[in-house]
Parts: C-alpha cells; structure tokens; sequence
C-alpha cells in the first residue's frame, strides 16, 4: 500500500467564534474570541483578523482580561491549562497547568491572584455534573507553573457558563443550575440559595438560562426559559429577598449584560434582538433588531463605547453604544446540516454552501475569510424556534459562473411541500447574482438532483424530482414569440416507466445525459432528446452517478445502495468492473481523471481515488475521519504543485475538501504544500531583534545571500561559519559601545564574516563536478518522474508551458559533451 | 444589520398580449379628439393630395375637415336626404356623394354647389367612387344595380345588374381604370371590368358583405361582413387566403395604414383591430359606440373613426417635439424648482459627497407585519380595494401569515363582518389556480375556528353553503378535464409511432386524484 505518512488531514474553515463570549480590550481597540484551539485577535475598527494566540492543545472554553493587567488575557482550554498572553504581541506569558478539563473562566479585581474555573466532577462520569473551584496561582518566574491548590466554592453549578457571574467588586459570586439561585459571600463564607417552582399558573418555564450582576449595586439579573428578567435584590439577607420581573423576550433569554457603569442592562435571545433596558426605570428600553442568528453571548467593552454580541451563525457583531453596528466578525456559517452540496464557484473560487438561512455563503477557503452571503429566499427571516421556513436545499453552478440554480424549500414536516426553483445570473457590474428566473411550480414533488450541463456554448438545467419526472430548461427560445427571452423556460420533460429519478449528471462534453431512475441508469441524447441505452446492475437503488473525465470519458461510475461501486464502459455499454464498497460519496475531480470514493465502513471512513481506468487504486487512506462523508469537492489550486510522489499527485492540481456530519471541514495537506506555508510563514515574520537601519537591511541583504547559497549547494561545509559570522553581527549590533573594544580590533573580524561566504561560493572545481555528477545520477530517476507528470499535464491543459525540458535537455546534452570519444577515434583510424 | 425584506408579491407573466415594435407604434397616438356630427358617420375619406384634408358623410351633410383643425373648414349641405359615401377623386379636386333619394352629386371642393347631378338610381345609393382616370364615377345602390357615369357629359356609361341584394361596399381599381370590386349583402363578392361589362371574377364571403378593400399591390383582397375579415388572393383567381373572426359583433370597415400595408378592421363591437402582416392582431383601439367608418391618414398621422352616435373620433400620432415641449414646459414649472432646491447643483472635485441614506418605504401591511400585528395586516389586505384590483396582494399576505405561523392567529377573533369579507375573497377566488393553494388552508382555518359559533350567523351560513357548491362545481370540473385528458393521452398515444409495446400498457387512461374540495 501507498504511504500516507506525507498527506495528512487537516481541519480547516475556522472554527466557532461563538464559543464563549467575545471581550473586547480595554482600549476598545481590539476584540478577543476563543476559535477552535486559538484565541483569535480582531481589530473592532477594520473587522480584520490581525493574529492569532496558538498554544493550546485543546479547545479554548473561556478568555478574561487579566485584572491586574489589562494588556494581558487569561485562557483556559481542554486540555488543562490556563494561559496568560500579551494579546498585542501575541506572547506567551505563562502557562498555569490545572490537570482536568477546564470549562470556564472568571476572574474579579478583588481577587488577585486567583481564577475561578469550571471542572467537571471527576468523579461523575456525566457531563452535568461541572464544579467551581478557585485556584490560586503560585507566583514564580518559570514559563511553566503548576497550579493545583484549589479549593472548591460549589458544586451546584450549571453546565452553561454564563449561568455565573459575579458580584459587586467581587464581593460575591452568584450561580444557578435549574430552577436554584444561588449566592456564595466572599467574607461570610456562605451561600445563599433562592428557588423557584418549575411552573406556575400561567404555565411559565422558570429554569434559569443566564445571570449577570450589577457591577455596583446589590442587584442580580436573571433570565429565565420562558423569556422573563427578572432583577433580585435584597438577598444579602436571605428571608427578605425580593424580586421584580420583566418580559419582553418571547423564548429563553441567553444572555445577560449590564454595561459597566451599570445604567442599562443589554438582553439577547433567539429573536435576534438585543435588548437594552435602561436600570431602574421599570421597562424603558430600546431595540436592535435583525442582528443575524440568536444572540449567544453579550460583552460590553470597559468603557462602555462598544458592545460585542455573538451569533449562533458564528459571527460576532460589533455594535456602538449608540445602538449602531459598527462591525461585522464572520466564520464560516456552519448551520445544523448543509443541505446544498459543497461547491466552488468558477470565478471566485469560493466555496459555496449553505450560509445564514435562507442564504447561501461564499468563502474563501484560500485566505480563509468569509467573502458575501447571497440572499436565496429574500423572505423576512422569523426568528421563532420551530417554525417552518423556506431553506436552500440545492444549488448548482454551470461552468463559466455565469449561472446559479438554487431550489428553496418549505415544509419537510407537513404534507404540502412548498418548493421554487431559481435561476441567478451573474451581473458582471454589481460582481454578484441577480436573480433572473423564479418558477413556482417546477415539478409537483421535491426535487432531487439538479445539474449543469458542462459546454461552453448552451447552458441547460436538468432537474430530476420525486414526481418520476425529469425536466430540462433552457435559456430563451419561445415557441411562441420566436423571440430571444432572458428568461428560462421548460424544454423537455422525461420519464421512465413511472419510476422516481434518483440522480442527473452530464458528461464532461455535455454530449450525453444520465439519468437513473430507481436501479436504472438511462442515457439521452441532450440534443434530441433521445433515449439512446439503458444500463442496470441490480440489486441496489443508484445512489450516486459519474461520468468520468478526460482520458477516462468513455466510462460512467455510479454507487448502489447495495454496496456496489460499478463502471460502465459506454462504448459498449457493458459493466467493465465493480466491486463491493461502501460508498458513501463519489467526486470526481474536474481537472483530472481521478475520482474520489469515501466509503463508511465499521465506524468509520476510508478514502479511495482511483482512475476508472485502472485497477488499483492511486490513493488509499484508511480512518480518515470517524463520521460518515456526505459532501465532499475538488477545489482547484492557485498554482498546481510539482509533487512527483505517486501518493501525492492526485492532489497537485486541485485540493479535496470534504464535511463530515459534524460539520467539520476538513482537507488533505501533503508535506511540500505545508513547507512552502511555512516559508512563506517564515518570511512574514520579522525579526525583531535586530533594529532596522540602513547599516542592517545593507547586512541582511547580504546575509539573505548568504542563505540563499547555502541552500542551493553546499548546506553543510559552512553552517558553523555562518552562525558564527552572524552572532558576531549581533554581538557588534546589540553590544552597548561603551564595552565593546576597540573599533580596530572588531573591524578585523567584522571583515572576516564577510570573507567566509565568499569562500563558500569559491570551490576548487573538481568537488563542484563530482557533486554535480552526483546530483544527475540522483536526478536521473526523478526526472523520469517529472517527465511523466509532465506528459500528463500537457494533457490536461494546453497553455502550460514546460520549461524544465530544455534544463534537462541541457543537461543531457552536457552529459553527452562529457562522454569519452576516444574510441571513436581507434575506429576511424582503423578504417582506412 | 439587515432591513426588514418587504412582503413577495407574487409576479406570474400574464399571457397573450405581448409588447412588440407594432404595439409600440398603434400605441403612439395621442387620446382622441371628439367631433359631434349631427348624425351616424358612414364614410371618411382623406384626401390623397397635402394637406390630407379629409371629408366626413354623416346624415345630410359633408363636412371637410383639416388634418388639425376641429371645426369644419367647408361643408356641403345642400342634400334633401342623407348622404352617402362621399369620396375624393384622385387629384382631391372632386369630391362625389350619392344619397338617400338615389341623386349622385359632384362637388368641387373649392365650390358650395353641385357641379353636376346623376340621375337614374331608383333607390339610395350608398356607395360612390372615381374611378381611377378620375372622368368616370361608379356607383352602387339599394336598386342592385351599379353604373358607370361620365364625368364631363354626366351621361350613364353602362349599368350592371348582377347582385342580388344591395351592394354597400365599392373599391375601385388603382391600377387599372377599367376595374372595381363590389360587395354586396347577396355575400358575393365581385370584380367588374368595365371593358368587358360584367363581372370577372365572384368570391362567396358567406355574409353580406359591408366592406371591400383593395391592397396597393392589387393582389389581395380583403372583404368584411359578419364578424368575419376574409382575405382574397386574387391572382390564384379569387382563392380564399385567410378567414378573420375577431370581432364579435359584424366588421362594418376595414382600411389600411399606410406605413407597411396593416390591416385596421373597425366593428360594431366598438373595436378596432389592427393586425401584422401575418393577419395577428397587435393591437386595439376602443371606442364609445359602434364604429361605421374609418380611415387613416397617409403616413397615418391621423386614425379617423366614425361612429353610430354621430361622434367622429380622431386620433393624432404622438411626435418626439411634442414629448419634449411637455416635458421642458413642466421643468418650468415654479412648484417643482421650490421642492428640490440645489437639485442642479454639481459637486467640485474636492468635495466631499455624503450620500443621504436611502428611506425604505413600507408598504401599511409591510409595517404592520414588521410589528407582528398580523390581524391589522389581513386587515389591511382585505381591504376592498386591494381585494377586488389586486388579488394577488391580499394572497401574497395570507402566503406570508402562512410561513410565519400565524394565519390562524390572524384569522381567529374576528365579527361576522369581517368574517363576510373573507369568505367572498375565497367564493370569488378559491379556484384560481395561482390562489387556491393558500386559500383552502383559509377555509380549513375559518372551519377549525368558527364552527362552534357558525349557525348564529344566517350570512356567514350562507356562504359556506355557496363556498361548498363552488368547491363541488370546481371539483367536477377538475374530474372532466382529467377525463379528457386521458382521453386525449391515448389518442396521440395510438398516434405516435413506440418502439415499446410494453409502455403503452402503462398509459394513464383514468387517473383521479381528487381535488380536496372544503
């Protein structure tokens, strides 16, 4: 089998920003969000991701400005560490190891020196049972401390981290789990608790789902399952508490925040809505409405200028205090399933897939940024939990870019199914679709598979629907009017024998479509509309269809859902093999003749490619992940890779980027795409130790030569000279110059690290030849390599220039003058 | 933050009349100018020469009017009984009109009186016509006769008797001074040749013929009666080439434009037609009263159309310089200069341009549904005159409650007023096929809700009752028509050659699925 130990999977997409609550620096100048095992830095004025904090091993579950120092952040993650940076310069200060998973992070001015963290019981194997303890951090100058005197405040906490909050100056902490409040003092040691019934009359959830505290009154806010506030105060002696509850929120509320001089209270649910309710005026408040996804987490900066409020469609908002949105912090959407397929838009190159509702989102995989949403349903969203509301359910792109199919839906759950096909145009001014085409009643049953067809010069669609109907549409061409419309219109409607189509697909040329109907796979003639073949290899209902690519175009490939990979040949229109997987998915890659197959087998998920036309498989991958693969796309590089190694070709012209159903992204990395990242990493970075002036970028030139030759020929001879020349640079840059010695003395060594790279360049030339000597023998099998994979490129685009060939012509030609004649020469002269 | 997306209104194309380059121009014309005559206008006739005066025969007058001018520039009043068919000759120098009384009469257009007299119609004369020598005039009248008059000695050249009814209608030969066409109510139609005396040529229109009308090119013929327009090609000898019925009610004129040959057709259904060259009408004008008569200027400056009520009702074409003087006339208005003031003013490169946001504006509904006060929004919608002009509306916010999952919130609380105004949008529209969809679900939710409290209400009661006779009709209908369908699939099934005996097994001969009536 191939090696895998050079390809490796690597998750990619971002990922949630909407963990935990994002804070915003003191300055107000930059905004903090947990993403994944990073902390991710953004500016609030440009909504740029200026850098990332990396060193957790884990998922990072909470972040709080360091107290003490308002520069500096604390983390805590999985993985059981709390770390404290210097978010500007994105620096490490210390690591504190706590020794169990970590789920939340509190920190109060008047307890220095002391984090408050979310465990979870290690002795309950359930997640529901989460512990607060309180750690004291050891002050010691190590990078790396331990940490472990913790002592527990309570373990009735709630899983939810915003279910904690504390007190006036840190005076109390206040938590709540369920239907229970409770109030633990600081001084007195106590804890306070305060429940509610379950239900009342009225038929209220009472649970609690949020609590925030009054930064200088006694006063706490709580929000509860049904939607109410309610505002406790006077609990500092237990038996006279009292509260007062307000309702605007029609569904739990999620968060709470007061802002820091404590005038409003902002609320967030899933309406969408944030909510500001000024303090002690009863119910004055004001609205922002349509902010994206349900409001997850609230941050008011320290100011009280900026307000963060973060999104269940992973976004993060910024928003003035003078209820203004200033700025908008997108990831990549991932909603509870992508319904669409993944695809890639032609012009862009942007990954397309389901967004917002009713949206689909283009994003860019390459800079990993969010680029637009496109609105599909141009409906107003209702945020309102279990409503039935139209969603994209397939898309498709034809080949130039300039057209977009989109299907929404409505009412997967009742029996009237409301359905409309839409047609986008690409408006070349305005750079984004414009709807074109709406046709309401495409099909009398939900649409199945929808495709392009794949020429240049017509663009037909063909959608193929539950009604056992398939239709084709074309762009103008009236039989009535003869005139050319804009507009898209039905041009063919088929059927086979009454049975329900299962999948469409074009062949590359267009020339031929496949249709199959239940175990039947029929081929038409798009031109004529002719039935011209039917192939069958039962048992097993179609699952997925093919055609296959380039060289490989005389073959279809579909999958059964009886564990049946097959592959037509359509010249003769026989099977030429099958064999039994699994498939679970099947993309072909438009640049290649390659196909990749995930297969689901045993709890988890193989990846084949293959070529039709061969036997053997180029590329295998055992366990890539341990969901099942349901979507998966080739997207094509920027600049195609010269890899030669046989396990790693398939991916030098394109990328395969697949979803599992945790709606994880994940790709295939090879070891010579990730060494080009981490140069070009490497470049990015500057060095800072050394101060820029002229007398240094004059050096640095010199010494980026230096590298660059060392590279090239010889990396061994001089590596101890160079690192030598180059701390004598330092030595002489950094040294104050009061104890540095005479300039007379440091001028002779000075000069001398100059002297070294030019005898690193001056070789006695006969180790040059015998090197180079060396290197063609090397080579000799690589360049096979590369001419093969030459050939093969050639093949699949034409303008593609191949500027190796006259190197290794030259070096053959090279070789040849090098060649002994002197036999020749006995010959001739013994000729005559 | 996004703004809140106003309610979809569904759009559906609508069908049939499609704007193309002949609408465009038909619609060109400015709205008519009214002239009251003093009776029923039977005949138009422009004059050939500029400046196209045109002269009008309506009861005991001939008026001549300028192609501008809404006052009668000369009239010719001196018959005893109603005139008939007053025409030009060639030159517009001469102008003939026979009558009532059967005199034919010859007016200079210049003179008052008649330059001479033709006598010897025993009946009234309703057509008259130069021939195209301009010295000879024929006429055809109630007497089934037509003759031929010379001019200079006013002296009868030759009368024919070949109809069998009156002849109304008349066209003389363009070409040829020795041919005309006559048309009669025996629903013959023919063509004389005066050197051979009689008729060469009869083509059977089947109605009595009110209209005759020869194309430039005399090849085609085109005769009206009934409520038919035929078309005759009279170089294949008078063969049938199109058969018109788009009026209902009979063609009593028929012309054409002078701008690419279209064909106009006037009618007593108050209609004029105009068709394309492939005899499809592209257009329509209406008119107040039954139309007799009709004419269109050269270059067709001017569509006369004469009516039964005495009213000659003229259209002028719309010019460019007219537009433009409108339009500058209106910039000139004062009121409009107060309102955007610095309208004309124009930014200098360094300013800087702070570009005022644009207002959204709401529909009321739209508001109403941003507020989620979704009673007052079906309110709004069902208000009379959205419900009877704009149906669609009412069911775009009915669609909207539906998604939102709110219908039946809107629809429940409501008195027996409100309730009447919903049940007659559903009576009038439930078997629309755009609406029907959402609306049964109005009648399901309207059933679910008030059933309780239905009886107490004899109008509310009614209408049900007449809500399920519709629903009945309308499922009925559905079942035909589903009927013949099949009907229909088998028959082009046995028509159409099928390499698969097996499939047409397979035909759906009766499929039923049932319209879900109330």
């Amino acid at each position: 089998m191939v090696e895998t130990s050079d390809i490796r999977v690597v998750r990619c997409g971002g990922s949630k920003v909407n963990l935990t609550p994002p804070i915003i620096s003191s300055d107000s100048r930059f905004v903090l969000c947990t993403s994944g095992d990073l902390v991710k830095v953004y500016s609030t004025r440009t909504e740029e991701w200026l850098h990332s904090l990396q060193g957790h091993t884990n998922q990072v579950t909470g972040i709080t400005l360091n107290p003490a120092n308002h520069l500096q952040v604390y983390s805590c993650s999985v993985d059981g560490t709390v770390k404290l940076w210097d978010f500007i310069d994105g620096i490490l200060i210390k690591t504190f190891v706590i020794g169990c998973p970590l789920f939340a992070i509190y920190v109060s001015e008047k307890h220095t020196g002391v984090l408050f963290l979310h465990v979870s019981m290690a002795t309950d194997s359930k997640n529901e049972c989460f512990q607060l303890v309180s750690v004291h951090l050891p002050k010691s100058a190590e990078q790396e401390v331990e940490a472990k005197e913790m002592s527990a405040v309570s373990s009735h906490i709630s899983k939810n981290p915003s279910c904690t909050a504390f007190g006036r100056g840190g005076e109390y902490i206040a938590f709540a789990r369920h239907l229970q409040l409770n109030v633990y003092f600081f001084r007195k040691q106590k804890t306070y608790s305060f429940s509610l019934k379950a239900t009342d009359k009225k038929g209220a959830k009472n649970a609690f789902t949020c609590i925030a505290c009054h930064p200088t009154d006694d006063c706490i806010a709580t929000g509860h399952e049904d939607g109410k506030i309610r505002l406790w105060r006077n609990f500092i002696h237990k038996k006279e508490y009292t509260y007062s509850t307000q309702h605007w929120h029609h569904n739990a509320v999620n968060t709470l925040c007061f802002t820091p001089e404590g005038t409003h209270l902002l609320s967030g649910g899933i309406e969408s809505v944030l909510v500001q309710w000024q303090y002690g005026a009863g119910n004055r408040k004001e609205f922002l409405p349509r902010l994206g996804g349900s409001i997850l987490h609230i941050s008011a900066s320290s100011d009280g200028q900026l307000f963060c409020t973060s999104h269940s469609d992973n976004k993060i908002t910024v928003i003035e205090s003078s209820f203004k949105v200033c700025g908008v912090i997108q990831g990549l959407v991932k909603g509870d399933a992508v319904l669409t397929d993944l695809m890639i838009d032609p012009r862009s190159k942007a990954l397309v897939l389901n967004g917002k509702p009713g949206h689909l989102q283009f994003y860019s995989l390459l800079r990993d940024k969010h680029l637009y949403n496109l609105d599909i349903v141009q409906q107003e969203y209702i945020y309102e939990a279990g409503l039935d509301q139209f969603e994209v359910v397939k898309a498709a792109f034809d080949i130039k870019g300039s057209w977009l199919a989109t299907v929404e839906e409505r009412g997967k759950k009742s029996s009237d199914l409301e359905f409309f096909l839409k047609l986008w145009a690409f408006d070349e001014r305005t750079q984004s679709f414009v709807l074109n085409t709406t046709i309401t009643a495409a099909h009398t049953d939900r649409i199945i598979s929808m495709c392009f067809s794949s020429s240049e010069e017509t663009t037909m669609l063909v959608t193929a629907a539950e009604d056992s109907q398939f239709k084709a549409w074309c762009q103008g061409a009236d039989a009535d009017t003869q005139q050319d419309q804009n507009f898209w219109s039905c041009d063919f409607v088929g059927s086979y024998h009454k049975l329900n189509p299962t999948n469409c697909s074009f062949s590359a040329d267009s020339s031929l479509l496949a249709v199959s109907f239940q175990e039947v796979i029929t081929i038409w003639s798009p031109d004529t509309w002719e039935m011209l073949t039917t192939l069958c290899q039962p048992p097993g209902v179609i699952r997925d269809l093919c055609f296959g690519r380039l060289s490989c175009s005389k073959y279809l490939l579909g999958t059964t859902t009886k564990n049946l990979l097959c592959c037509w040949n359509l010249l003769t229109c026989e099977l030429e093999w099958s064999t039994s997987v699994d498939v679970s998915k099947l993309q072909p890659d438009p640049f290649s003749e390659n196909v990749a197959a995930f297969s689901y087998q045993s709890k988890h998920t193989d990846l084949f490619v293959f070529k039709p036309s061969e036997p053997r498989p180029l590329f295998t991958n055992k366990n890539v992940c341990s969901e099942k693969v349901h979507r998966a796309v080739f997207v094509p590089r920027e600049e195609p890779l010269n890899s030669c190694d046989e396990s790693t070709q398939w991916l030098n012209r394109s990328q395969l980027y697949f979803l599992t159903q945790n709606m994880d992204l994940l790709t295939f990395s090879t070891a010579t795409e990730e060494d080009r990242m981490l140069s070009s990493s490497k470049q990015l970075v500057i060095d800072d130790s050394v101060a820029v002036t002229p007398f240094y970028l004059l050096l640095g030139k010199h010494r980026q030569q230096q590298q660059k030759l060392n590279t090239q020929s010889h990396p061994v001879s001089d590596k101890p000279q160079q690192t030598q020349g180059s701390v004598t640079i330092k030595e002489l840059l950094h040294t104050p110059a009061h104890v540095l010695p005479a300039a007379s003395v440091l001028c002779s060594m000075f000069v001398n690290s100059f002297l070294i790279s030019n005898t690193g360049v001056q070789q006695d030339p006969l180790r040059e030849e015998m090197d180079s000597e060396k290197e063609e023998e090397d080579s000799e099998e690589e360049m096979e390599a590369c001419d093969s994979q030459q050939e093969l490129r050639a093949q699949g685009s034409v303008d593609e220039v191949t500027p190796k060939l006259s190197k290794a012509q030259e070096r053959e030609l090279k070789r040849v003058r090098k060649t002994d004649f002197s036999w020749m020469a006995g010959l001739i002269d013994s000729k005559p | 933050m996004a703004s809140f997306k106003p309610t979809k209104v569904q759009f559906l194309p609508k069908l049939g009349e499609k704007v193309t380059e002949d609408t465009l121009y038909w619609k060109n014309y400015k709205s008519p100018v009214q002239i009251k005559e003093f009776g029923a206008v039977t005949k138009i006739d422009f004059s050939p020469l500029a400046p196209h005066n045109y002269a009008v025969t309506a009861s005991t007058r001939i008026h001549v009017y300028g192609l501008h001018s809404q006052e009668p520039i000369r009239s010719f009043t001196r018959f005893r009984d109603t005139a008939y068919g007053g025409s030009f000759r060639g030159d517009g120098k001469l102008l003939v009109a026979g009558s009532e009384e059967g005199l034919i009469r010859l007016f200079d257009i210049s003179g008052r009186v008649a330059l001479r007299q033709f006598t010897g119609h025993s009946k009234a004369v309703h057509v008259t016509s130069f021939l195209s020598d301009g010295f000879r005039v024929v006429s055809g009248s109630d007497d089934l006769t037509f003759r031929v008059w010379d001019v200079p000695s006013a002296v009868e050249l030759s009368s024919i008797t070949e109809h069998t009814d009156y002849i109304r209608a008349l066209a003389p030969s363009k070409l040829n001074p020795d041919l005309f066409v006559t048309g009669s109510y025996d629903h013959t139609v023919k063509v004389f040749d005066m050197r051979s005396g009689s008729s060469v040529m009869t083509m059977q229109h089947g109605h009595p013929v009110e209209c005759v009308l020869l194309y430039p090119s005399e090849a085609l013929l085109v005769s009206t009666g009934g409520r038919y327009v035929k078309i005759w090609d009279l170089l294949k000898g008078g063969q049938e080439l199109v058969s018109l019925k788009n009026h209902h009610k009979t063609v009593t004129c028929a012309c054409l434009s002078s701008v690419g040959n279209k064909l106009l057709t006037g009618s007593l259904d108050r209609h004029v037609k105009v068709y394309n060259s492939s005899y499809k009408v592209v257009h329509n004008f209406d008119c107040d009263a039954s139309i007799l008569s009709m004419a269109v200027a050269p270059d067709d400056e001017v569509v006369a159309v004469g009516m039964t009520n005495g009213v000659l009702s003229v259209r002028h074409r719309k010019h460019k310089k007219d537009k433009e003087t409108l339009t500058s006339r209106r910039r000139r208005g004062p009121s409009y200069r107060v309102f955007v003031k610095g309208k004309n003013f124009v930014p200098r490169q360094d300013d800087f341009l702070v570009s005022k946001p644009v207002k959204q504006y709401l529909r009321k509904y739209d508001k109403q549904l941003k507020s989620f006060e979704v009673s007052k929004a079906l309110d709004t919608a069902l208000q009379t005159w959205t419900r009877t002009s704009k149906p669609e509306v009412t069911v775009a916010v009915i669609i909207e409650l539906n998604r939102r999952g709110t219908l039946k919130n809107a629809l429940a609380g409501r008195n027996e007023e409100s309730l009447t105004k919903i049940l007659n949008f559903l009576l009038k529209h439930i078997f629309d096929p755009r609406f029907s969809r959402p609306l049964l679900t109005v009648g399901d939710i309207v059933l679910d809700l008030y059933r309780q409290v239905l009886h107490q209400s004899p109008v509310v009661e009614r209408q049900l009752q007449r809500l399920m006779e519709v629903l009945g009709r309308e499922a009925e209908l559905q079942q035909e028509l589903l009927q013949v369908l099949g009907i229909l699939d088998t028959l082009f099934a046995s028509l159409t050659p099928r390499k698969e005996v097996a499939a047409l097994a397979a035909l759906p001969v009766d499929q039923g699925p049932q319209l879900q009536a109330a």
